[in-house]
């Protein structure tokens, strides 16, 4: 009887407790389109499961209490094994459920793919047909995040800003450990791994200032391999543009090889031009002079078979049609091969 | 001068006295305490004459009974071990805020946190689950020992080998600082140049030898060596889902094996299979390690479903309810179990499609999943139930794990996973169901079966303690980890700036207080139990009105478990014999042939502890002379032919006469 009601009392206060604050956190009130259809599902699928699991709980408490053995009204069937309608109910329940979740999961899943460009900007505003989405180039280094910003040609190390409401195309690598871009108020992570590219489409539709982090535990320090990410307003961020570009430092490829050298509690640092080929090096791992770069050496090695590598994360490039660009652009990389 | 230097090469490889952690005085406190402790047990052992009992009754048995025990009580002194680092994590994450650093500098929280995860899965709940299994299965399938019962003695010296390899890690040297499952290029050579991932390679490669022996072993004893007359449908259900846990232990260990020796090649012998250069990829690895380990966690959670059963319908005196249904369901989720691997790594970047694949195929393994817990349900429903500690726990369980088992389900839709992957929320999961399942399990499979191992039941006193505090110290503990994971907070952190997770860490780390009650009750309980044995007595061999085989012979059971190999007739077999007033045959005994104890098990075991030791410190000298001994040895024990022997009919007849004499005073 005590055990009954004891874990109820437990149970139904830990639940409240943590529905309470839980509706508070950054993933149940993301300040992102993306993030904000993430969580619609996890409270959706959370629905659809406690509707099977509330029962379970409420029936495993009831008949431990019914059927106790000090309680001689209760019904005693010792030999009471099988029942084909209950075991149709208690196959089919779950299957159902699982059958509305796996639709959910389906659709949602792909409709949520990172990979996919956005849509819409918000649930009411479809992504406007002139509106180009920002590209910003990530990579993980050990430890603290390096952004580049193409379009705008410039670079910061553990700063990132976007303009609000809109679309931001992500590219992401690492240097060598493998790490997880993650702002929990955008959208969800993806990995950063060394050698490949990730990649994440995701809108902020609140100015702040969001927290950025690694989610993949990548070394010693790890644990401050944070960011903030600003969300902007369009001028705001013309703004931040310009700031940037105020900056004294600049990134190429002599000094990427030093920012890349393991360092933890790195502070902001801004870098008013960056080299528009580092991305591409960093990506195939051929920044350091005298390295060849991945693509022409899986070129070379493919040339013999069928060629090419299609992972599900990119490996390099796209696929085969770079292979011309990349002979082209050889030269300047400083490869040099068979 | 080079000669010199090259032979201390050669003989220490990289051990040098810098390796011994003098710097650090919480290893340093923890080797005194070992070191005192140690030597006080071995003077202890000395002093009451007992090394020749424990090396001819134990160390070289052959008796699965014996080894079973073995097994459960290395599962529960690495869960000491274990247990000593999820306390410390709770610990610093709940001081390391905002200008405290904690107590920990991250080279050691990294440590702690991957040896706590290797500790725990390979070293706690692996042993007591095949402990377990080894001591039950014969009794319940009505056999005299396992199918290769040298082999079995084996593989429990060689998952004590890996245990402790493991062990030796924290005062030589160090451990990985990878995390439990060592993915590369964090655990490649040029990341990791130190030992640790050379003790967590070899210390799993050791013990894996032990648990993949072990499979094939129990597989084929309950595929060959049932009782006549117990088809396929009439095994007990705990007999069930071991046979499904060690047809996964076959199919997926050698994975592991696999996956490890190729990292061990990275790192030996600058191979690039899961480097960041040279073609290599370390999204293999990841895949690879999880096709071993998803299923992995089946092998745990399988054969503690079959306990939770055998538990529901003897204390509610009633058969399972749904038993072939049951049967379906532990068959599909050993088989499914292999097909959600990828759901470890939605955030990996495949594509759409393969994400849904796999998160709907993780998400149908929760139909057959469902199907037993209302099975459990409608056991109890019109049943009698006594709630004995045993059933607690069973209680405490069905609540607790349909909670893991949904938050399980939400982590398997790969937008929801985008989110919470990585994150305390996952943490929160994952000790939902492998405490709330397995552990809790495994602690009623040793309340039940206990007297039967002993001959004493274990005090209700305690019991009761330990559970609640276990319980409630569960819920404590990691409750508030799910609300840390919607907060956006992720595993393996040291140390964090934002103040207002603090109260949340400090609950938790009360939880793990609690629990470490739980654990102290539970120890408390079995020398209380030992005290009062006489008291807690149980004569009968059935203390609990059982229904399979086990309950059958007396507690403990004879050596040879089964005077005449019972015959079955149905599901339940024991419970069926006594409803059909079974009387135990009192004359006409035959001599019993037994396999005979060795010492090969234990000698090849420190054999390959230094195998390991040399390999991990470079020690090539040693790495080839201990190499070439444990293969000598190994050919030298196929020479052993002695190695059977008969239990005379005269002494088979002396025991089942005192049987009857006692039972005749119960």
């Amino acid at each position: 009887m005590q055990i009954a009601k004891f874990l109820r009392g437990v149970v139904l206060t830990l639940l409240a407790a943590a529905l309470l604050t839980g509706c508070d956190t950054v993933v149940m009130s993301p300040s992102g389109d993306i993030a904000m259809q993430q969580r619609d599902l996890l409270v959706w699928a959370t629905i659809l499961m406690l509707l099977v699991i509330v029962p379970v709980i409420v029936l495993t408490l009831w008949f431990a209490w019914r059927y106790r053995e000090t309680n001689e009204d209760a019904t005693y069937a010792p030999e009471w094994t099988h029942s084909t309608v209950l075991e149709l109910v208690i196959w089919s329940v779950p299957l159902l459920i699982i059958i509305a979740l796996g639709a959910m999961t389906w659709v949602g899943t792909h409709k949520l793919d990172p990979y996919r460009p956005l849509d819409r900007i918000d649930a009411q505003t479809p992504v406007p047909a002139d509106l180009e989405p920002l590209t910003v180039e990530v990579v993980a280094l050990d430890w603290k995040w390096l952004f580049i910003y193409p379009e705008q040609g410039i670079a910061t190390v553990n700063e990132l800003a976007a303009p609000v409401d809109h679309p931001i195309r992500f590219k992401i690598t690492a240097s060598t450990m493998m790490n997880s871009f993650f702002i929990p108020a955008l959208a969800g992570q993806i990995y950063a791994m060394a050698g490949m590219e990730t990649k994440l489409h995701g809108v902020i539709n609140e100015p702040g200032v969001y927290k950025g982090f690694s989610a993949n535990y990548s070394g010693a320090g790890y644990s401050h391999m944070k960011f903030d990410f600003h969300g902007l307003s369009e001028a705001d961020f013309d703004a931040w543009v310009a700031k940037v570009k105020a900056s004294d430092l600049s990134l190429d490829r002599d000094t990427y090889l030093e920012l890349e050298v393991p360092s933890a509690k790195v502070p902001v640092m801004l870098y008013a031009d960056v080299d528009p080929t580092l991305y591409h090096g960093i990506l195939n791992r051929c920044v350091a002079p005298g390295t060849v770069c991945m693509e022409d050496m899986m070129y070379h090695s493919g040339m013999g078979q069928h060629g090419g590598h299609h992972g599900e994360a990119e490996a390099g490039h796209e696929g085969q049609d770079h292979h011309e660009g990349s002979h082209a652009s050889h030269g300047e990389h400083g490869g040099h091969h068979d | 001068m080079f000669e010199s230097l090259d032979l201390t090469k050669l003989i220490f490889g990289r051990l040098t006295w810098d390796a011994i952690p003098f710097h650090d005085p919480i290893i340093l406190a923890t080797f005194a305490v070992v070191a005192v402790g140690g030597v006080a047990m071995l003077a202890a052992i000395t002093r009451y004459k007992l090394w020749g009992y424990l090396w001819n009754e134990w160390f070289t048995t052959i008796d699965h009974k014996k080894i079973g025990i073995m097994y459960i009580i290395l599962g529960l002194v690495m869960l000491l071990r274990g247990f000593a680092d999820a306390i410390m994590m709770r610990l610093q994450q709940a001081l390391a805020f905002g200008d405290s650093a904690g107590y920990l500098p991250p080279d050691h929280y990294d440590q702690i946190f991957t040896a706590h995860g290797v500790i725990m899965i390979f070293f706690v709940a692996m042993p007591l689950v095949t402990g377990i299994m080894n001591y039950l299965i014969p009794l319940q399938i009505g056999t005299r020992d396992v199918a290769f019962p040298f082999l079995n003695n084996f593989s429990f010296w060689m998952t004590t080998a890996g245990a402790v390899l493991m062990m030796m890690s924290l005062f030589i040297g160090e451990f990985a600082k990878t995390g439990w499952l060592a993915y590369p290029p964090l655990s490649g050579i040029l990341q990791s140049p130190g030992v640790g991932v050379d003790y967590y390679i070899w210390s799993l490669q050791i013990a894996g030898v032990g648990t993949l022996l072990s499979g094939v072993n129990l597989l084929v004893t309950i595929v060959k060596m049932r009782a006549p007359g117990m088809s396929l449908m009439k095994m007990p259900v705990f007999t069930w889902t071991s046979l499904c846990t060690n047809v996964l232990i076959v199919a997926a260990f050698p994975v592991l094996t696999a996956v490890l020796a190729m990292l061990s090649m990275d790192r030996y012998l600058d191979t690039a299979f899961f480097t960041n250069d040279l073609g290599g990829n370390a999204m293999m690895y990841v895949n690879l390690i999880w096709i071993w380990g998803h299923p992995e966690v089946y092998i745990l959670i399988l054969p503690v479903f079959g306990i939770f059963s055998e538990i529901v319908a003897t204390y509610s005196r009633k058969p399972l309810f749904g038993y072939t249904s049951m049967v379906y369901a532990t068959v599909v989720i050993t088989v499914l179990s292999y097909l959600v691997w990828l759901h470890h790594f939605f955030t990996m970047g495949s594509g759409a499609s393969v994400n849904s694949f796999f998160g709907i195929t993780t998400m149908i393994i929760s139909i057959p999943t469902g199907a037993k817990i209302f099975n459990w349900l409608f056991t109890m429903f019109r049943g009698r139930i006594k709630f004995d500690v045993p059933m607690l726990w069973t209680v405490g369980f069905m609540v607790t794990f349909v909670i893991g088992g949904m938050t399980g389900v939400l982590l398997a839709v790969p937008p929801v996973d985008f989110v919470l992957h990585n994150s305390l929320f996952l943490i929160a999961h994952f000790h939902n169901v492998i405490i709330g399942g397995v552990l809790f399990g495994l602690f009623a499979g040793i309340t039940y079966w206990f007297p039967k191992a002993t001959g004493f039941k274990l005090d209700e006193f305690w019991g009761k303690i330990s559970f609640w505090f276990w319980l409630i110290g569960f819920y404590f503990a990691f409750m508030p980890l799910y609300v840390l994971g919607l907060m956006g907070v992720t595993r393996r952190v040291s140390h964090f700036e934002d103040q207002s997770l603090q109260i949340w860490f400090q609950i938790a780390a009360f939880g793990a207080v609690l629990i470490a009650v739980g654990i102290a009750a539970f120890l408390i309980q079995l020398v209380v139990s030992f005290k009062r044995r006489e008291a807690l007595k149980d004569e009968t061999g059935d203390p609990w009105d059982g229904r399979t085989l086990e309950w059958s012979t007396s507690s403990p059971p004879p050596p040879y478990n089964f005077a005449f190999t019972p015959r079955v007739h149905d599901l339940d077999a024991w419970w069926q014999m006594k409803q059909h007033g079974f009387q135990r045959p009192e004359s006409g005994f035959i001599p019993i042939h037994m396999p005979k104890g060795t010492w090969a098990g234990i000698v090849l075991s420190g054999i390959s502890v230094v195998v390991g030791f040399a390999l991990i410190w470079h020690m090539w000298l040693l790495a080839g002379v201990s190499f070439v001994a444990l293969i000598g040895t190994a050919i030298y024990h196929t020479f052993n032919y002695d190695r059977d022997y008969y239990i005379p009919a005269e002494e088979v007849e002396r025991i089942e006469a005192e049987r009857t004499r006692v039972l005749a005073n119960v």
